[in-house]
């Protein structure tokens, strides 16, 4: 796997000289404002019209596409395997989602101004701590950073610097999501156990069944996923990444020459953990429920899966995986909801045993070869 | 006796002659054979019935003997002379029988009590009839009758002869109504009369049955049934109802004998009796004899209670050997793919399911035959997962090696694959497997300490798997070949070992051992398309807990986070339970990340 580096140079140039991440930026650009401009400006009916539908299943996508960009920084960059990066999609889902349950306020079903409806369903007469303050915004979109950021730093600690690697590490955040998930089947727990957290009505003010709202998340996770790529684009393109990429492919070696190979996987996983959380948090409003399920570790594997598809180790083939895997899966489930297991288990098989580098790895196989071809 | 087709006082006399004559023929062959000297009057008669004022000494009245007026609540008064049953003189058995029709539930009791206590030839069947409401009375005259329905009509027969008495429509009768303690008490009647039977399990579930509705009268008939009883066992169970009997009736002195008695019975009878009388006798009592009483059934309560706690224990204890097991039986083949072979196969789940489908699948093939199907169905779905395991390692697996993450991917792709193929096949519903009569029900080890059968045959099977693992892993060309693989694989080819084969039939092992576990596991629950989802995650826990390549450390790994979750789960609940187990792995794990007992030397720094 190797790689060149521009690491001289103006930032930008670094972190864009790479072809496919330029392609990459300026597609995402044009998507984040041609699809509002479609939805919003043309009629509907006319050819170029974008169903609110579209928009928010775009949205959600642009959303996936930020966790698996956000995987890919530790699988492919420094070859952690985190089977349990739901786990800080789900608790950045929950910030956020609690911030919009406060935002309810007395309109729920049994309209108590503070507590949730699940609260008062259960008999609660007061709000849990951790429920103080949630309905600030400023406060709801730190803890959406924090928390999982916290919970990727301790238990990143813990395990990096007993040196616990490779599938073992990815057995025990398969089994940290699954022990979260549990948890939150609980009522006791205090975020509406099965339910979850659901019936949300305005943020920020807006009310979100509104088209302008809608817009405005989309655009939202657009830019949410233009800057947690451009952030991870710099982390692997700075020294550190170099480091990063020094430990995937030879972990003890670069332990000997003197790096502290456990601080570097500590700090990319919290990273990582964070960017996960803000994907969390921007696909909430826009699916208007969160619940424990998004803990399984099903659908943690399923994340990895979209990595793989794309291509780990770019970053765009990751965001690509997303959207392509998800598309999939949105078309098949509608269309043939019998034959999308066995679509995406193939999917599965393929990948790994055909295309090792996923469809980024493919596209660039296929240039390679006709470039042979033109001389001759 | 109904060949004697004769009619009133006549039949009545013939019939206590010839009961006669059996009962010295009786006795005198008792006389014979243990030499007690007892008159052969069979006269062993109880000091209740010699106290009783108005009944006649029986035995030695020749003549018969006028019965007291039918309906008189005196008919009921106990008069057993002897255990065995033709003791009847001085007993008005139809003018109790009729007596039945204008009784009230506590007449209709003694009636009961007092039919048991001196049964005739369909005393039996009567009272089956009356437990069955089938007894009706004549509006007319009172007289009772055992009838059947029939459209509008009533096939009434005689209660006494049972002989048909004709048809009269149901307008004329009124039933003889019961009630739920009434029936207990017919339960008790007919178990004394079975108190005589030939076969001591009879006579046993005989004794149980009447303890639980002990009156005077079924006290005397046991105690008069205890002096000719041979088979330990009932005699146990005799001086045990009566024991208990004594607690509720007997005199201060009685009671403290019985406390005496019962100082080994843990049963909830007992247990709820002493209690009971902890609350009935005030705790300053200022009699001396309640307070000793109250003393002794105190400290027989306390002693109740440990042994509670200590079965308590025992009984989490089995649980979670139990929870254990299956741990274990789903974990060892994961424990060879994983831990052997270091391919992580996230299919192993899948390869659970497909067994329990086998045994669903064999039951089907052999309708009436479950116990048969289910054990056949051990080999079968350790060929149908194993051949499965085999095509999945020759097609995918076998060219990741060397690759974990990838084959994690890959695996989990067969895994949802195999689900949705299962989904399509047997539909997405829940089947149950049925569970044969030996794997059902309770065994009872005494009154407080009782394992669910299930769960004990899954224990012991799951280790007769265990063993038979270790025996291939140990004694067998096979295992050798295995184990050298695993140690290193370049040398185990270069000493001529064909790798390729070796890692297809290792792979099948595995996997065939976790169809195995899933005949197991159809005994425990439903099975459907997701029943290997749930035990994915808890198997790898096994395994990596245990220590990787380790078959002991699997096993033990298993049982212990078995018998910790168990353990936890009374104070947390089963949810919480799983999620401190859970945690409490990943910390274990992060503390010493190869396990219980991890692989030394080089080989095991490879991965």
């Amino acid at each position: 796997m190797t790689r060149t580096h521009a690491n001289h140079g103006p930032v930008l140039t670094r972190m864009l000289g790479d072809t496919g991440s330029l392609i990459f930026v300026v597609v995402l650009i044009a998507l984040t404002v041609a699809i509002p401009l479609c939805n919003l400006v043309a009629e509907p009916g006319s050819a170029l019209h974008v169903s609110n539908f579209t928009v928010a299943l775009i949205g959600k996508y642009l959303t996936y596409a930020l966790l698996a960009v956000a995987l890919d920084l530790i699988w492919g960059y420094c070859g952690i395997l985190s089977l349990g990066h739901t786990a800080f999609f789900g608790l950045g889902g929950y910030a956020m989602g609690m911030y919009l349950m406060r935002q309810i306020g007395d309109r729920g079903v049994y309209g108590n101004p503070v507590l949730p409806d699940f609260m008062v369903f259960l008999n609660w007469d007061t709000l849990p701590w951790y429920w103080h303050g949630m309905d600030i915004f400023a406060v709801a979109m730190a803890m959406v950073v924090f928390v999982p950021g916290l919970l990727a730093l301790v238990f990143g600690w813990l395990a990096f610097r007993s040196r616990v690697t490779g599938v073992y590490f990815a057995i025990i955040t398969q089994a940290m999501t699954y022990a979260l998930m549990l948890a939150f089947f609980r009522n006791e727990m205090g975020f509406g156990g099965n339910n979850g957290l659901t019936d949300f009505k305005d943020i920020l003010g807006y009310s979100l069944s509104s088209d302008g709202t809608r817009v405005a998340l989309f655009v939202a996770s657009g830019v949410g996923l233009l800057i947690g790529f451009l952030i991870a684009r710099f982390i692997v393109t700075s020294r550190a990444g170099r480091v990063l990429e020094a430990i995937r492919d030879a972990e003890s070696r670069t332990r000997f020459t003197g790096y502290r190979v456990e601080l570097y996987k500590v700090w990319i996983f919290t990273i990582s953990a964070m960017l996960a959380g803000v994907a969390g948090a921007l696909y909430v409003p826009q699916v208007g429920i969160i619940n424990p399920s998004e803990f399984s570790p099903i659908a943690s594997i399923e994340a990895v899966v979209w990595v793989a598809v794309g291509g780990r180790g770019t970053l765009y083939g990751a965001a690509l995986g997303a959207g392509v895997v998800n598309f999939a899966k949105t078309w098949l489930t509608g269309a043939f909801p019998e034959i999308w297991p066995y679509a995406l288990g193939a999917l599965f098989v393929a990948v790994t045993l055909f295309l090792p580098k996923g469809i980024v790895g493919l596209v660039s196989q296929l240039r390679r070869q006709i470039r042979r071809k033109e001389p001759s | 006796m109904d060949r004697f087709r004769t009619t009133g006082a006549a039949r009545r006399l013939i019939a206590i002659l010839v009961v006669l004559g059996i009962a010295f023929a009786t006795t005198a062959a008792m006389a014979k054979g243990d030499t007690t000297g007892d008159p052969p009057s069979a006269g062993a008669a109880t000091p209740d019935a010699q106290s009783t004022p108005d009944t006649p000494a029986p035995a030695q009245s020749a003549t018969p003997p006028v019965s007291p007026a039918a309906g008189d609540d005196d008919a009921a008064a106990p008069s057993a002379t002897d255990d065995t049953a033709p003791e009847n003189e001085g007993f008005d058995y139809a003018g109790t029988v009729a007596a039945l029709g204008e009784a009230n539930y506590p007449e209709k009791r003694r009636i009961v009590s007092a039919l048991a206590s001196h049964p005739q030839a369909h005393t039996a069947e009567l009272l089956a009839a009356f437990a069955d409401n089938r007894l009706v009375a004549r509006e007319s005259d009172g007289k009772v009758f055992v009838a059947e329905e029939n459209g509008n009509d009533y096939d009434l027969r005689d209660p006494i002869t049972f002989e048909p008495a004709g048809r009269a429509s149901t307008r004329d009768f009124d039933p003889v109504r019961t009630n739920i303690g009434l029936r207990q008490n017919i339960g008790a009647a007919q178990a004394q009369l079975k108190l005589s039977a030939e076969d001591a399990e009879t006579r046993l579930a005989a004794v149980e049955t009447m303890s639980e509705k002990l009156d005077d009268n079924a006290a005397d008939a046991m105690r008069a049934h205890r002096a000719s009883e041979t088979d330990d066992d009932v005699l146990e169970a005799i001086d045990r109802a009566l024991a208990i009997n004594d607690l509720n009736t007997g005199d201060n002195d009685a009671k403290l004998a019985a406390i005496e008695r019962l100082s080994g019975d843990n049963s909830q009878m007992v247990y709820n009796r002493l209690k009971n009388m902890l609350i009935l006798i005030p705790e300053d009592t200022a009699d001396a004899d309640q307070a000793r009483l109250r003393a002794a059934a105190a400290e027989q309560v306390e002693r109740i209670d440990w042994w509670r706690t200590v079965y308590d224990y025992l009984e989490t204890l089995f649980f979670g050997l139990s929870l254990g097991s299956i741990l274990v039986l789903a974990g060892i083949g994961l424990a060879i793919t994983f831990g052997v072979m270091g391919v992580i196969n996230m299919a192993h789940g899948e390869l659970i399911m497909l067994g329990a489908y086998t045994a669903f699948v064999m039951q089907q093939l052999l309708p009436g035959h479950i116990g048969l199907a289910l054990v056949l169905a051990v080999p079968a779905a350790f060929i149908v997962s194993g051949l499965v395991g085999i095509l999945i390692e020759r097609s995918i697996v076998q060219w990741l090696y060397g690759r974990p993450l990838e084959t994690l991917l890959a695996t989990f792709g067969v895994s949802l694959f195999l689900q949705q193929l299962v989904r399509s096949v047997f539909t997405p519903l829940n089947r149950s497997v049925a569970s044969p009569e030996w794997m059902s029900g309770l065994i009872r080890f005494n009154d407080l300490f009782a394992l669910t059968a299930n769960r004990l045959v899954i224990l012991a099977f799951s280790m007769a798997v265990f063993a038979a693992l270790i025996l291939v892993m140990q004694k067998t060309s096979l295992g050798l070949k295995v184990r050298a693989v695993s140690q290193n694989r370049d040398m185990a080819r270069a000493m001529g070992i064909r790798t390729q084969r070796l890692d297809a039939l290792t792979f099948g092992l595995g996997s065939g051992v976790a169809g195995i576990a899933g005949v197991a596991l159809s005994q425990l629950t439903n099975v459907g398309p997701n029943l290997g989802q749930s035990y994915i995650i808890d198997s790898f826990m096994v395994v990596v807990f245990g220590g990787v390549g380790n078959l002991w450390g699997t096993l033990v790994s298993g049982l212990s986070l078995g018998v910790l979750t168990k353990f936890i789960e009374p104070q947390t609940g089963a949810v919480l339970a799983k999620i401190i187990v859970l945690i409490f792995l990943i910390l274990f794990i992060q503390r010493r990340p190869r396990g219980l007992f991890p692989q030394k030397g080089r080989t095991a720094e490879g991965s």
